[in-house]
C-alpha cells in the first residue's frame, strides 16, 4: 500500500499549479445523413474499407439461407457453425460453460451486434451477445446480424450510450483481424478472425440480459 | 494501403546497432550511420514510415473538425493531468467495485515484482502477452525470462522482435525496420518456416498456426491499455490483430499494466481519442478492435498494475510535464526525417523518434543525452501530434537542460548557445525561418552536418515552400477555425 500513498503524494506535490477545465465534447455529427438508407450506405462504405463484407438478404430468402450464401466457399461439409442467435440454429450453441479450448474448432461464429457506427463501419458487442468473449477471436470467420435502425452516426454518439458503464466487456469490431507488420503488406486474419460479414436483420428477440 | 508483395526481396543483412552497456551513452549517430549504410533497408524503412504519414494526412482530410479534436484532446489531457490524483482514486474505486484487483507500482522493479507475485499465487507458467511499451519500459520480458516463465508475444511485429531477440523499433509497428527477407530468416530458424519463402502472407499464416496452440495453452494473458476511464474503472485497448482480446479473454487470468498518465475522466472522452488515435497512427478510421474492459469475465480474474516509474516526478517539470499527454500514436515518428532515415533501433531506447527524444532523457539523462540532438527541429512532429504536445520545443529545451547539466560535451554546448538565440522562443524561430528562406541555410552547420546527425550527410531537408512556412499557411488558413497554440 505504501507505493499507492507515495505515488499519490508525489502527484499532489508535483501536479501543475493550475487546473485545466474539462471541455464539453460536441457531437460533430451535423454533416451526417438523417436518412436511414444514407446512413446505412455510409456504414457499409466504411466497413468495406476496413475489410468487412455486407450481404443483403434476398426477398424470398430465410435468414439461415442468407447466412449460408454469405459464407459461400468458406464453408465445407466439416465446418462447425456456432450460433449465438436464437433465430438461426447452427451446428452448436455457445454456452457459458464453454472453455476456450472447446471453442477452438469453431469455423464460423454467428453473433448479433448491439449497434453499429457509420463513421468507422464498426459493430459493437458486449459479453451479452458474445456469451463467451473468446469466441469472437477464436472462430475463423464471423457473421454478424445488425439491426440497421441501430446504426449511430459517429464515435461521439457511440460513446453516449451506456453500454460501457453496464457491460463488463464492450468491443468494436471493424472488419476482420489485420496486420501489416511484414514489409507493410496488408494481411487479413493475423491472429483473430479471417473474415467479418454483416447481414442487416431487424432484431425481433432482444438479447436476454442485454 | 498495402505495398504489393513483389519480387524485389533483398539479401542485404539487417543492420544491428550495438546497444551500449549499463551506464554508457547511446550513440545514435553511429547507429544511424550503420542503418543508412544498409541502403535497401534504409530506403524501405523511409518509404514505409512515410507512407503511414501520408495515409494519416489523407484520413485527417476527411475530418473537418480535426483541429478542434486536437484542442479537445489536449484539453482533456490537461484536465486529467492537473487532477491526476483524484482521477486515479476514482478509477481505482470503480475498478475495485467491478471486481478488478488494483495494484500500484512505484517503479519498474515494483511492477515486475507485483506481476511475478500474481503469477506465483495463481500457479502461472505460460503467459501470452500483447504489445505494451510500458512492459518494455520496465524490462519485464527480460525479467520474466530470467525467472523462468514462458512469455509469448502475440502481436506479429512484437513476436518477430522477440524471436530475433531484439527490441521493438517503433511504437505501432515494432518490426518496421525489418524486410521480409529478415523475417523469413528469423521464422525459418525459430518457427521452422520454409527458408526459401519470404511471402508476407505465408509468413503471417505460419506464425498464426505456430502461436495458436500457445494461446490456447496459456495460464495468463497480459495487455497494456491505451486509456483508463475514471468514470467506469474500465480500460480501453486498441489493436488490429485481435491479439489483446485473445490475451485477455482466452486465459482466466488477465493482468493489465497501465501507466498512471493513461487515466481520463469520462467515457465520452473516448469519442475524441478513438477518433484520432488510429487516424494519426496508420490513417485508418479506427483500429480493427477497440476493447473496453470493465470487469473480469465470469469465472475470470483481472488485475491492474498502475505504474508510476518517474511519471509523477515528470508532472512537476514545468517545461516537460505535457509530454505525459502522449497517446503513443507514433505520428511524430512517421513524419520525422531523422527517424525515417535512422531506424528506431539506433535510438537504443524503448521510446524512439521525437516522442523518445522528450521521454527518454527524463528516464536516464546521461544514457540518452545524445538523443535530443537527433532532430532538425522542423516542427513537423508538433504539427501532427493529436494531443498538441509542443514536441520540437521540448526537444530544444532538453538540449539546453542537458547542456546546463553538463550531460553533453562542451563543443555541443557552445554551439547550442548560438542556436539558442534563435531557437529559444518559437516566435523568433519562426521569424528566422522566414527570413532565411530555409531552415537548413539558417541553422548553424553543426545542427545538420555535425557527424552526430548522420542522416544529414546523405540528404538535405526540403526548402521552405515559396508561400512561406507552415505557420504562415496555418495562420492564413486555419486560424479562424482553430485556436493557434496550446492552452498551456
Ligand atoms: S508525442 Fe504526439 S504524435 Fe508523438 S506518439 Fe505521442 S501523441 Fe503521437
Amino acid at each position: 500500500m505504501s507505493a499507492r500513498a507515495d505515488i499519490l503524494a508525489a502527484i499532489r506535490a508535483n501536479k501543475p499549479g493550475f487546473s485545466g477545465p474539462a471541455p464539453d465534447i460536441p457531437n460533430h455529427d451535423d454533416g451526417y445523413p438523417c436518412d436511414a438508407a444514407d446512413l446505412r450506405a455510409l456504414f457499409v462504405g466504411a466497413m468495406e474499407q476496413m475489410g468487412g463484407a455486407w450481404v443483403e438478404p434476398a426477398s424470398d430468402e430465410t435468414l439461415t439461407a442468407t447466412v449460408h450464401r454469405a459464407l459461400g466457399d468458406r464453408l465445407d461439409a466439416g465446418s462447425c457453425i456456432a450460433s449465438n442467435i436464437a433465430e438461426i440454429p447452427g451446428d452448436r450453441r455457445v454456452c457459458e460453460a464453454d472453455t476456450s479450448a472447446s471453442l477452438n474448432d469453431v469455423d464460423v461464429a454467428l453473433l448479433r451486434a448491439r449497434f453499429g457506427v457509420a463513421e468507422t463501419g464498426s459493430v459493437c458487442f458486449t459479453e451479452h451477445e458474445l456469451v463467451v468473449n473468446a469466441v469472437a477471436y477464436l472462430a475463423q470467420h464471423l457473421v454478424v446480424l445488425l439491426d440497421p435502425s441501430e446504426i449511430v452516426t459517429n464515435l461521439h454518439r457511440a460513446y453516449q450510450r451506456d453500454d460501457y458503464k453496464t457491460a463488463r466487456y464492450t468491443v468494436f469490431h471493424t472488419g476482420p483481424s489485420a496486420t501489416a507488420d511484414i514489409e507493410g503488406v496488408l494481411v487479413r486474419g493475423a491472429q483473430g478472425v479471417r473474415s467479418l460479414t454483416v447481414v442487416p436483420a431487424v432484431d425481433q428477440a432482444p438479447t436476454p440480459g442485454g | 494501403m498495402a505495398s504489393d508483395n513483389g519480387a524485389n526481396a533483398t539479401s542485404e543483412a539487417q543492420p544491428r546497432p550495438a546497444k551500449p552497456g549499463a551506464g554508457k551513452r547511446v550513440d545514435h549517430a553511429a547507429g544511424a550511420r550503420q542503418f543508412l549504410a544498409a541502403t535497401e533497408h534504409a530506403e524501405s524503412h523511409d518509404e514505409r514510415v512515410w507512407a503511414m504519414r501520408q495515409r494519416r494526412d489523407a484520413a485527417v482530410e476527411t475530418i473537418p473538425e480535426w483541429e478542434e479534436l486536437r484542442d479537445l484532446a489536449s484539453q482533456i489531457k490537461t484536465h486529467a493531468l492537473t487532477h491526476l490524483d483524484e482521477y486515479l482514486e476514482q478509477f481505482e474505486a470503480n475498478a475495485k467495485a467491478n471486481g478488478i484487483h488494483v495494484h500500484w507500482a512505484a517503479d519498474a522493479a515494483d511492477h515486475n515484482r507485483i506481476v511475478h507475485e500474481i503469477f506465483q499465487e495463481n500457479g502461472v507458467q505460460r503467459v501470452i502477452k500483447s504489445k505494451s511499451m510500458l512492459m518494455e519500459e520496465c524490462g519485464f520480458r527480460q525479467y520474466m525470462d530470467a525467472a523462468g516463465f514462458d512469455m509469448i508475444e502475440t502481436d506479429l511485429g512484437e513476436r518477430i522482435q522477440q524471436l530475433d531477440d531484439e527490441d521493438p523499433s517503433h511504437v505501432v509497428v515494432p518490426a518496421v525496420h525489418k524486410m521480409r527477407s529478415d523475417v523469413s530468416q528469423v521464422f525459418s530458424k525459430t518457427l521452422d518456416s520454409d527458408p526459401g519463402n519470404d511471402d508476407a502472407h505465408y509468413l503471417t499464416e505460419h506464425q498464426r498456426q505456430a502461436t495458436r496452440p500457445l494461446i490456447l495453452d496459456a495460464d495468463a494473458g497480459m495487455t497494456g491499455a491505451n486509456f483508463a476511464i475514471a468514470e467506469t474503472g474500465g480500460f480501453v485497448v486498441c489493436t488490429n490483430e485481435g491479439n489483446a482480446d485473445l490475451s485477455a479473454n482466452v486465459p482466466n487470468l488477465h493482468v493489465a499494466s497501465i501507466g498512471i498518465e493513461k487515466v481520463v475522466p469520462r467515457v465520452e472522452d473516448m469519442g475524441v481519442f478513438i477518433r484520432m488515435l488510429s487516424r494519426s497512427a496508420l490513417g485508418s478510421p479506427i483500429t480493427q478492435y477497440t476493447s473496453h474492459f470493465r470487469g473480469p469475465k465470469p469465472g475470470g480474474e483481472t488485475h491492474i498494475v498502475l505504474v508510476d516509474n518517474g511519471r509523477s516526478e515528470r508532472l512537476g517539470s514545468e517545461k516537460f510535464w505535457s509530454a505525459l499527454k502522449c497517446i503513443r500514436c507514433g505520428a511524430c515518428m512517421n513524419t520525422c526525417p531523422v527517424f525515417r532515415r535512422s531506424g528506431g533501433l539506433s535510438y537504443g531506447a524503448t521510446y524512439t523518434g521525437p516522442l523518445g527524444l522528450i521521454l527518454d532523457p527524463s528516464i536516464d539523462a546521461r544514457r540518452y543525452s545524445n538523443l535530443p540532438f537527433a532532430s532538425t527541429l522542423n516542427g513537423s512532429c508538433t504539427n501532427v501530434c493529436p494531443v498538441k504536445i509542443n514536441i520540437h520545443e521540448q526537444i530544444f529545451e532538453w538540449r539546453k537542460v542537458l547542456a546546463e547539466d553538463k550531460q553533453v560535451p562542451w563543443t555541443k554546448r557552445s554551439s547550442l548557445a548560438a542556436a539558442g538565440r534563435v531557437l529559444a522562443s518559437p516566435k523568433s524561430y519562426r521569424a528566422a525561418l522566414k527570413t532565411a528562406h530555409s531552415a537548413l541555410h539558417y541553422l548553424p552547420d553543426w545542427a545538420i552536418y555535425n557527424r552526430l546527425n548522420a542522416w544529414g550527410q546523405v540528404r538535405d531537408l526540403p526548402d521552405v515552400p515559396a508561400e512561406g512556412t507552415f505557420h504562415d499557411w496555418y495562420r492564413k488558413h486555419r486560424l479562424n477555425t482553430a485556436e493557434a497554440g496550446d492552452n498551456e
